[in-house]
Parts: structure tokens; sequence; C-alpha cells
């Protein structure tokens, strides 16, 4: 018997059919070698093996650990850049509709059915942030029900190796990581220091 | 009877654009008395300290929900058959169904425009 690679899938059935054809081996009387039986037996530990290695493959630490925690982050990053964003907006209409009365009167109905258009397409940030935060509700539950199986998962098969996602890209493309976050990024202040230093 | 713009409002939501959205909105009404809530707890502490003539509230907070506000005020002893607005993005029948059954007098949906808003405040205080 061969080992199934982890495309092929190594079922319950699989170790089910290995087991019971090394309890019949046993039970059998007369003929049944020890070497028969050993072979039986690699070929369920190979079984074994191959199934951590297909756990270990799909790195659900690494789900649960860096990828969902990365995308919620990002996410609420986005909900405050667009506050910030909107904010600033309206602090600008409140400005214009402060000066309006300083304007003929047709000038400044004019202005102030601007000002409240621009008003009422503001609102688009409160309704995304709600459906980015119902995102990120859901996210966070599958980060809970990931990490709980993997708690499971290292219970149940000690030693489950954890690897850690290499990242495969080369050159330049290793520098596109996209916005980072404040923590994480370096200030303008740095950047500029940075360059002085190099040049 | 035209609508007494001085009258106390009452304004609840957890998003501070909308706040301002619906403060600005108000304002250009002409209402000048505008108060913010950023959830139903602050609100009803807020609701008992002062009289209000309108409350416009958004129902999707925490810890108290714009329903559970309303459901509140409407259990109180003064004041409260308030004329109550709910604005949201919770557009099912049910929620619109729960809310009247709690009291509720106009209901609003998110994304709105300010000729909405004045349609539901002439609606449910009187015309402008």
């Amino acid at each position: 018997m061969t080992t199934h690679s982890s495309g092929q899938g190594i079922g319950r059935d699989k170790v089910v059919e290995i087991i019971s054809s090394v309890i019949k081996k046993v039970e059998e009387k007369g003929d049944t070698s020890r070497d028969a039986i050993y072979s039986e037996l690699k070929d369920l530990r190979n079984l074994i093996e191959q199934t951590r290695r297909d756990i270990s493959d799909t790195r659900m630490n690494e789900i649960a650990g860096k990828h969902i925690p990365s995308a919620t982050d990002e996410l609420d990053a986005v909900v405050l850049a667009t506050e910030v964003a909107t904010g600033a907006i309206m602090d600008g209409c409140d400005t214009i509709a402060a000066h309006s009365g300083e304007l003929p009167a047709a000038s400044q109905d004019l202005i102030m059915g601007e000002v409240t258009k621009i008003l009422e397409a503001c609102s688009f940030q409160d309704i995304t942030g709600q459906r980015i935060t119902k995102v990120v509700k859901s996210l966070k539950t599958i980060d809970e029900k990931v990490s709980s199986l993997l708690k499971i998962l290292e219970d149940k098969i000690p030693g489950l190796p954890a690897t850690e996602e290499e990242d495969t890209r080369v050159g330049d493309a290793r520098l596109l990581n996209g916005p980072q976050m404040s923590d994480k990024a370096i200030s303008q202040d740095d950047i500029d220091k940075l360059l002085a230093d190099l040049f | 009877m035209s609508v007494d713009k001085n009258m106390n409002v009452l304004i609840v939501d957890d998003y501070k654009t909308m706040l301002r959205i619906i403060n600005s909105l108000l304002r250009t009404l002409g209402f000048v008395n505008v108060d913010e809530a950023t959830d139903g707890t602050m609100a009803l502490d807020m609701f008992q300290k002062k009289h209000y003539g309108l409350v416009i509230s958004d129902w999707n907070m925490e810890p108290m929900s714009g329903l559970d506000l309303l459901k509140k005020v409407r259990a109180l002893n003064d004041n409260k058959d308030v004329p109550f607005i709910m604005v949201t993005a919770e557009s099912k029948t049910e929620n619109v169904v729960a809310a009247k059954q709690a009291g509720v007098n106009n209901y609003i949906v998110k994304p709105f425009n300010a000729e909405t808003l004045k349609t539901k405040l002439s609606a449910v205080l009187g015309d402008f």
C-alpha cells in the first residue's frame, strides 16, 4: 500500500480499513506472518504522518494568528480613515455654510443647496462603516472557530509542526505590501531622517 | 400650527459622522437646540434630565439599541409620548413592524437625503 498524497485525501475509511486488516491478520490462526502485520502497521503510521503533514500544510495557525487579525486590523483602519476624511469634508462644509451669509441671497441658496448635497453624500461613511463592522465580526467568529479547531488538533496530535508560510515573491515584488498599519509604519520624519542618512 | 423650531431635539447615533449630518440638516431646517448622544443609555439619561420635543435615533447601537431606547422612553411617566423617529440602516419588514409596535412615530432608512428628513419631520411635527 502506498501513502496517499494530500491532493487525494486520506479518509477515515482508509485508516479503518488498515486497522481491520491488522486485526483480521492477528486473529487468523496459522499462516499470518509478523512481516505482514508489520507492513500493515507501517502503512498506518505513514498514513498518520501524511495526515499530520496535510494538517500542517493548511497552516491553520497562520489563519488564526496572522491572516484574520491582519484583515480585521486593515478593515478597522479603513473605517477610521473614512471617518477622519468625512470629518474633514464636513468641517469644510461648516466653514462654507458659515460664510455663505456674506453672499447675495441667490448665491447663498445655491451654495447651501450644494453643501446639503455634500452632507447627504457623507452618510456613506456610516453605511460603509456598519457593513465593514459586520464583516469584521464575521471574521472574528471564523478566527475563534479556527483557533478552537487548532487547539483540538494540537491536543490530539502532539508535535504538530507549526510551519510558517514563506514569502515566495522575488525581487521588487517583495516590496509591494500596501499601506502599513500605523504601528508598523515609519513616519515621514523617520523617512526624511533615513534619506538624509543615506544620501 | 407651525413647528416650534426652538424645541429641544435629541439625536442619537454611535457614528459621529451621522450625528454631524443630522445636526447640520436640522440646523439648515431652522432647529437651533439640538443635543447629541452616542448610544441609548446616554440618550435615556439625557432624556430624563431635560424635556425634549423630538428624538431622532439610530437603531444599531451598544450597549442600548435605539429600539430599547424607544421602549424605555415609552415606559416613562414623563414625556413618554415624545415624537420618536428611527433613522437606521435596518430595512427589513420585521424591523419596521417591531419599531411600530414599540411606538415609533416614523422610520427613515439610511442613506437618506434632506428632503426625506424634512418630509418625515413634517409628518410627525406638522408643516414647517
